[in-house]
């Protein structure tokens, strides 16, 4: 053993003299340490995972865009104004001029439509958000339209509520490309697809330099940018470092600027080092649990209620999110438009007990939940798990990778589901659509929202949703989403539970990384050291 | 053996292979659309791509079309990383070759003579030391070991570089030419790259050199005691031959041929990646590759990767062949 060591502590100190003498990364170039392995393409079109998003958020503008202190006031990104027409459903869009792309090529009306019906025509995954206003592939070149060189036009379907288009026209998918670049690129009527997965084509700060997936994805700085945003930094490198522990090795040494993905443990450990300070920021995702209603036991309202009673809400944040989670009970996160921040409940046993008891289940019952196995989904579930023994309701965990349990989430085929849910768009309507409209209850249906996947049948609070997207009135809106959030705290298969904070942690000295409510605005632009 | 044969054998054994990786694919209860689209993806689009990916298709007729077009050299393109799956083996099977190769070298330059040692002084102290070594080789987890590694060796002493396979300044400097960072910078004469790669790989190379150096030492010991209970060993001393010519010479020359297997499994086993270790050094290779392919139920690139593991054991062990007759006469 003694000799092994010896042996081996040979072979690495051979190496020792070329190991790095500084640790400190180069000047000019920030890096971190991120899990990456959730991109599947860069393409504006195509891309809806969150690191993703990250990336293409600092590459790619829009129209507009949200400000990230006030998400409820809009500002023009590439448009300078914007407006409806008398019948709801005519926007124009009058562009800045003199912006121009990355390749040099000036930004007109004639890219931002190719952009818009680009994304719509291919239909990759985030294209719904577009199509949800009535465009489709054989409509999209009619409906969106360049009525000169810098006005952009797009008529929808129908009359929805201004602000619920407008910020669906802030999402990534909405992004505007190179035309001519893209074109250039493009390989069996692909539009640009293949090419664009792995380059970029747009007018933001930063320049996609390369992507390796699984490995890392480096943006080079935009000298010629236009806008008041131009990055400090000449090269951002995102490097997929898997294991949370490691990225805490590196941080600590000073090989990598920021990592992304510390565990609540590591936080903790760092939290009183001289070198290291930490950054947090509310995002949308949503932690909660989806009771299927096929189980008959969970289709009592009783019961439903006093599962809610049940968890002890304050305790696993304390104890187990800290400061990763923070305690909201409706629907729609904080910092949206119509957010209701009531939070009803409490672990209150008697409570629970005496609802169990009128549902006929005083001596409780059995029911499993699927749980992927990942902090911190395991270890709510088995705090969860404890405070249910203690009505008598026997919660067995069901653990797996989470493409597992989603899958069979999908598929209705769980009893109870611990998972979360953020927002593909900044409007209310996004959550409403999930949590609280459900179509078509049987198992073919094609809308999978939330609350189908837990066979929730809900017809009327149905209309109610789809009738708070046509409401052109803001406050009459906000109103009845706040109504729904009530009716849904008090009558929904789901106990919402905490709201994401997303925490950064970095080398002292380096400041800059701008965290917004959205993957997308992690802005890397001011960040300097 | 006929060329023809042994061609027929290898087929058999990679449609077997193939077969096998294809069906328990398709068992694993993960939907592999959803990795395609993801879990948001409206039902038009979801139902698009599952015709797109042939999930439609009967299962017999699915491996029917993969299996033609793998003929035809097409090995279709991962979901996961939107790439072919020709292009990210040639991504990341030269990470784990460089890994691999640094460790087996390690191993075997450190297991062989230990388990030489071992044989020589068995029962000793030397003995006891080397066969407890072996023992921790084998029952510490690597991930342990690694992060352990990685604290000791990186974070307090400093004498290794950290994770992934090159410092971020070094990024891009060398035009991959076999994609062994090693070779290529040395090719290139880029000797800071080398050095900066060499730091970068020892330290998940010696953990992995360790398990296998376990495993080298523990056989070659037991192949040397056999060898030195021999008559002709007996003879040798008589001669008068020095004890070293002996134990190094005659007997170590005899354990060639069964070492040499030892090794090749070895090496072949570390080539087809170590999932943990490259967890832990967050290097891009192909255990990560497979086993995160495999999570996403991404078809294509787990048979890609198959193949190529496949290809691996079936090479090494035709070079273990090659080598039998070139240390052994009456093999050839």
């Amino acid at each position: 053993m003694k000799r092994t060591a010896l042996l081996l502590a040979a072979a690495l100190a051979v190496a020792s003299p070329f190991a790095a003498a500084d640790a400190a990364t180069p000047k000019d170039t920030i890096v971190m340490a991120k899990q990456i392995d959730d991109i599947i393409s860069l393409d504006p079109a195509e891309s809806f995972e969150f690191s993703g998003s990250e990336a293409v958020g600092n590459v790619y503008e829009k129209l507009i865009a949200y400000d990230l202190k006030n998400v409820s006031r809009l500002y023009g990104q590439l448009a300078d104004t914007w407006y409806v027409g008398g019948d709801g459903k005519t926007y124009t869009f009058k562009l800045r001029q003199g912006i121009k792309f990355h390749s040099g090529n000036e930004m007109t009306a004639e890219d931002a439509a190719y952009s818009l019906q680009r994304a719509v025509i291919m239909n990759k995954t985030p294209a719904f958000i577009l199509t949800q206003f009535g465009l489709s592939k054989d409509n999209a070149r009619d409906k969106i339209r360049a009525v000169d060189k810098y006005t952009l036009m797009i008529e929808t379907g129908q009359a929805v509520a201004p602000t619920f288009f407008y910020y669906c026209m802030t999402a990534v998918v909405a992004s505007i490309v190179d035309s001519k670049v893209v074109q250039q690129h493009d390989q069996n009527g692909d539009m640009g697809n293949a090419w664009l997965k792995t380059n970029s084509a747009g007018s933001g700060p930063f320049k996609l330099v390369s992507w390796k997936a699984n490995d890392a994805y480096v943006l080079e700085r935009n000298d010629n940018y236009w806008g008041g945003s131009k990055a400090i930094a000449r090269r951002v490198v995102v490097r997929h470092i898997p294991e949370p522990a490691t990225q805490r090795l590196l941080l600590e040494k000073g090989d990598v600027d920021f990592a992304r993905n510390l565990t609540k443990d590591q936080l903790d450990a760092i939290a009183d080092s001289p070198h290291i300070a930490t950054q947090e920021a509310l995002k949308g995702s949503i932690l909660y649990l989806g009771l299927n209603q096929k189980n008959p036991n969970l289709s009592k309202p009783e019961v439903r209620e006093a599962l809610k009673w049940l968890v002890d809400y304050e305790g696993i944040e304390k104890n187990i999110l800290r400061g990763t989670y923070k305690l909201h009970e409706a629907f729609l996160p904080q910092g949206f438009f119509g957010a209701l921040a009531d939070k009803p409940y409490k672990f209150d046993l008697d409570k629970a007990k005496a609802l169990l008891a009128k549902a006929g289940l005083a001596n409780g019952f059995s029911v499993t939940m699927d749980t992927r196995n990942l902090s911190p989904y395991t270890d709510v579930a088995q705090a969860i798990q404890a405070s249910w023994a203690k009505a008598g309701v026997k919660l067995e965990l069901i653990p797996a990778d989470g493409r597992q349990t989603l899958t069979k989430y999908r598929a209705r085929q769980h009893d109870i589901y611990i998972g979360n849910w953020g927002p593909d768009y900044q409007d209310p309507h996004t959550n409403a659509e999930t949590y609280a409209m459900n179509e078509d209850n049987t198992d073919n249906a094609r809308s999978k929202t939330l609350a189908w996947r837990n066979a929730w049948d809900i017809p009327a609070m149905t209309a109610k949703t789809k009738a708070a997207v046509l409401e052109t009135d803001a406050k009459k809106r906000e109103q009845t989403y706040l109504e729904l959030q009530r009716e849904h705290q008090q009558s929904s298969p789901f106990i919402i539970m905490y709201q994401q904070v997303e925490v950064s942690a970095a080398r002292k000295g380096v400041t800059g990384f701008i965290m917004g409510p959205s993957f997308d605005n992690n802005l890397y632009h001011a960040i300097k050291k | 053996m006929t060329a023809a044969r042994l061609l027929g054998t290898v087929a058999l054994t990679f449609l077997g292979l193939l077969l096998v990786t294809f069906l328990i694919g398709r068992v694993v209860p993960i939907d592999p659309v959803l990795a395609a689209v993801g879990d948001r993806a409206p039902a038009a689009v979801y139902e698009r791509v599952r015709i797109e990916l042939g999930l439609d298709l009967p299962l017999y007729h699915q491996f029917w079309i993969y299996c033609t077009r793998v003929l035809g050299g097409d090995f279709g393109n991962s979901v996961m990383t939107a790439n072919t799956v020709l292009d990210d083996i040639k991504r990341v099977f030269p990470a784990t070759l460089e890994l691999a190769s640094v460790a087996t070298i390690i191993g075997v330059a450190l297991g062989v003579p230990m388990g030489v040692i071992a044989a020589v002084n068995r029962d000793r102290w030397q003995d006891q030391v080397i066969r407890v070594a072996g023992l921790v080789g084998y029952s510490v987890p690597v991930f342990w070991l690694g992060l352990v590694g990685l604290l000791l060796f990186y974070a307090r002493l400093g004498w290794v570089a950290g994770p992934g396979r090159l410092d971020v300044a070094f990024d891009d400097l060398v035009a991959p030419v076999t994609g062994v960072i090693l070779i290529d910078s040395a090719m290139a004469g880029e000797w800071e790259v080398f050095a900066s790669a060499f730091s970068h790989v020892i330290l998940p190379a010696a953990i992995l050199g360790y398990f296998s150096l376990a495993y080298i030492s523990r056989m070659t010991r037991s192949f040397m005691l056999e060898q030195l209970r021999q008559e002709y060993i007996t003879t040798a001393r008589v001669k008068g031959l020095s004890e070293r010519r002996v134990v190094w010479r005659h007997a170590l020359g005899n354990v060639m041929v069964p070492l040499i297997t030892v090794i090749a499994l070895s090496y072949a086993n570390l080539l087809e990646g170590s999932v943990l270790t490259e967890t832990v050094f967050a290097w891009p290779g192909l255990g990560q590759y497979i086993t995160s392919s495999l999570f996403s139920a991404d078809m294509n690139a787990v048979l890609g990767g198959t193949i190529v593991v496949g290809s691996v054991f079936i090479g090494i062990n035709m070079l273990s062949d090659v080598l039998y007759r070139l240390v052994d006469p009456r093999a050839r």
